[in-house]
């Protein structure tokens, strides 16, 4: 009698569709959370000194864009330089010469141990330090002779402190993922018959990406902000940019907003790309699957499963 | 008789103070198979890994085809080699380690098609095409654009084989292949490397399967505490053994 009701037509065992647990909890943080929501939102919208027509009249300023092209600039150049050089330097740091090592390691205390504002202005007055610049033998003589104060702009005076600062960074989260790729891979790709070279681009460098491309995302976006300490030695970036204008007008939150604005668009678009190249890095490995918000918030309030979570990924574990 | 393909004289080998091979000699015969044993911690993987270089050794003598490992002698004096020579030599050796070792990010045929592309130049479309042949003949013809983890343990250790074998190596040490294995896998790499023997491949194999020892095996070396204890033919050496301490090892393993 019982079996009857379990199993429907086919002998199959029905689907369980039991009533989820009541979370009258989540119910009322989610209510609280709401109604502070509403009320920032209420403010953003009444407070007239929020000047939004202005916000709107100064998105698309021609000053304003041009500030967004040279931090986009500034952000991209500098995070080349910085990854380039913290693959150098990571490299560097896990040689078994002790002079790759330690300059290695010095490069990176050096630059960690001052913050980047101060090796920006540094940078703008290098001239101060080094008026002529010697390009040819060492201790020997020079061929050429640029004049440093004409060679060092304020813009490559910021791409030089913001990539060296992040080279250092960089450096480090490098090392975390070549440590993080087990050396059973680098005896598999010897054995083989493969130069420490090769086995560190074929083999493991792509697997530490799988390690090294979060926190490079979180350094790109932090990047993206941190152009705006260019400010100082007057690059004309986005926050620079809107300097110049509300130091005429007096607009000082609606640019203010403007530029927070363009900051967040760059700063989504950047989500986007680090979560395809996660996924890409990602590959081979089958447990790990990207989490949408979205798709959280609803199932979590509903307190329903998440998707797979039930199901075994294919192959996984056989050790 | 042919020059043997490898050839250990009082091979020692210490990892800081701690000696784990103390005066390893051995021959292994082109076409012979040989079974390393002996309890963990006795230096058969340690042997193995100084036969292709991953180890250095610290003294004796040490060669592979007749050509010394990782030094050259000039006179009376060694030269260590170059490391692009030390890859060459490794390039002829193939190894298959204990935990696989396959490249996580690389399909199946990737895995194998990897170093003949990298390393020899091999066309891409020659490598592949050898590859297939190769993941079909360790069974696997429909694995080819699997990741590893989505391969079982057994289905792995083919794959590694077939990687080892792409290279076209005159040698191929065995580290344990099968002690990573769910039970019910073992016997498909094991019927794998018994083909392999059967189609005349040198190999050296470290494990703890004794079936596999006295059906595949020419010559079984018992090694205990960095030395070889015991050696001979399966037959011999598995049903009556000569030490005391083989004795004891095989009593407890069989």
């Amino acid at each position: 009698m019982a079996s009857a009701e379990v199993t429907d037509r086919t002998g199959r065992p029905e689907e369980i569709r039991a009533v989820p647990v009541r979370r009258p909890g989540r119910w009322i943080a989610a209510a609280i959370v709401l109604v502070i929501a509403v009320a920032i939102g209420r403010s953003v919208v009444t407070n007239p000194h929020f000047e939004w027509h202005e916000v709107g009249n100064y998105l698309f300023d021609t000053r304003v864009l041009e500030g967004l092209v040279l931090t986009i600039e500034l952000t991209a150049i500098a995070m080349v330089i910085g990854i380039a050089l913290g693959v150098l330097l990571a490299i560097m740091r896990l040689s078994p010469n002790p002079l790759l090592s330690g300059g290695s390691w010095l490069y990176i205390w050096f630059f960690r141990s001052t913050p980047v504002l101060v090796q920006l202005i540094f940078w703008y007055y290098i001239s101060a330090l080094y008026p002529k610049l010697g390009l040819g033998i060492p201790f020997g003589p020079a061929f050429v002779h640029p004049n440093v104060n004409t060679l060092i702009t304020a813009f490559r005076a910021a791409i030089l402190g913001l990539g060296l600062n992040e080279g250092a960074y960089m450096a480090e989260i490098v090392r975390a993922g070549i440590i993080s790729v087990d050396e059973g891979q680098t005896d598999a790709a010897q054995s083989l018959g493969m130069t420490r070279t090769q086995t560190m681009r074929f083999i493991v460098l792509p697997q530490a990406m799988r390690v090294i491309i979060p926190p490079t995302g979180n350094e790109t976006i932090s990047m993206l902000k941190t152009t705006s300490l260019a400010s100082v030695i007057s690059v004309s970036e986005l926050l620079f940019a809107a300097q110049g204008i509300y130091s005429a007008n007096f607009k000082v939150i609606p640019l203010l907003i403007v530029i927070s604005i363009w900051y967040a668009v760059c700063t989504s678009v950047l989500y986007v790309g680090q979560s395809y190249l996660e996924r890409y890095y990602g590959r081979g490995r089958s447990r790990e699957q990207a989490n949408a918000l979205p798709g959280r918030v609803v199932r979590g309030l509903l307190s329903l499963p998440r998707r797979g979570e039930h199901a075994r990924p294919a192959g996984g574990e056989h050790r | 008789m042919s020059a043997p393909m490898v050839k250990a004289e009082a091979v020692h080998k210490r990892f800081g103070r701690n000696e784990v091979l103390k005066g390893i000699t051995l021959e292994v015969a082109a076409g012979e198979v040989m079974c390393l044993l002996g309890p963990s911690g006795s230096g058969k993987s340690t042997f193995l890994r100084c036969i292709n270089h991953l180890e250095k050794i610290n003294a004796g003598r040490l060669s592979v085809d007749g050509e010394l490992v990782g030094y050259r002698q000039v006179g009376d004096k060694l030269h260590e080699l170059r490391e692009a020579e030390v890859a060459r030599r490794r390039a002829e050796i193939g190894m298959v380690f204990q935990h696989f070792n396959l490249f996580p990010h690389l399909t199946a045929i990737e895995n194998v098609t990897c170093a003949p592309m990298k390393v020899k130049r091999t066309p891409r479309e020659k490598a592949r095409a050898r590859g297939a042949e190769l993941l079909a003949k360790v069974g696997l013809p429909e694995k080819v654009d699997h990741y590893p983890a989505q391969l079982s343990g057994g289905q792995q250790q083919r794959v590694a084989i077939a990687r080892a074998l792409a290279m076209e190596p005159k040698l191929m040490l065995f580290d344990e292949p099968t002690s990573a294995l769910d039970p019910e896998l073992v016997d498909e790499v094991l019927q794998t490397m018994k083909e392999l023997a059967r189609d005349g491949m040198t190999m050296v194999v470290v494990t703890h399967e004794m079936g596999f020892a006295r059906e595949v095996g020419d010559t079984v070396v018992f090694m205990d505490d960095g030395v070889v204890v015991e050696s001979g033919a399966p037959a011999a050496v598995l049903a009556e053994p000569r030490e005391e301490r083989t004795r004891a090892f095989l009593s407890k393993v069989l």
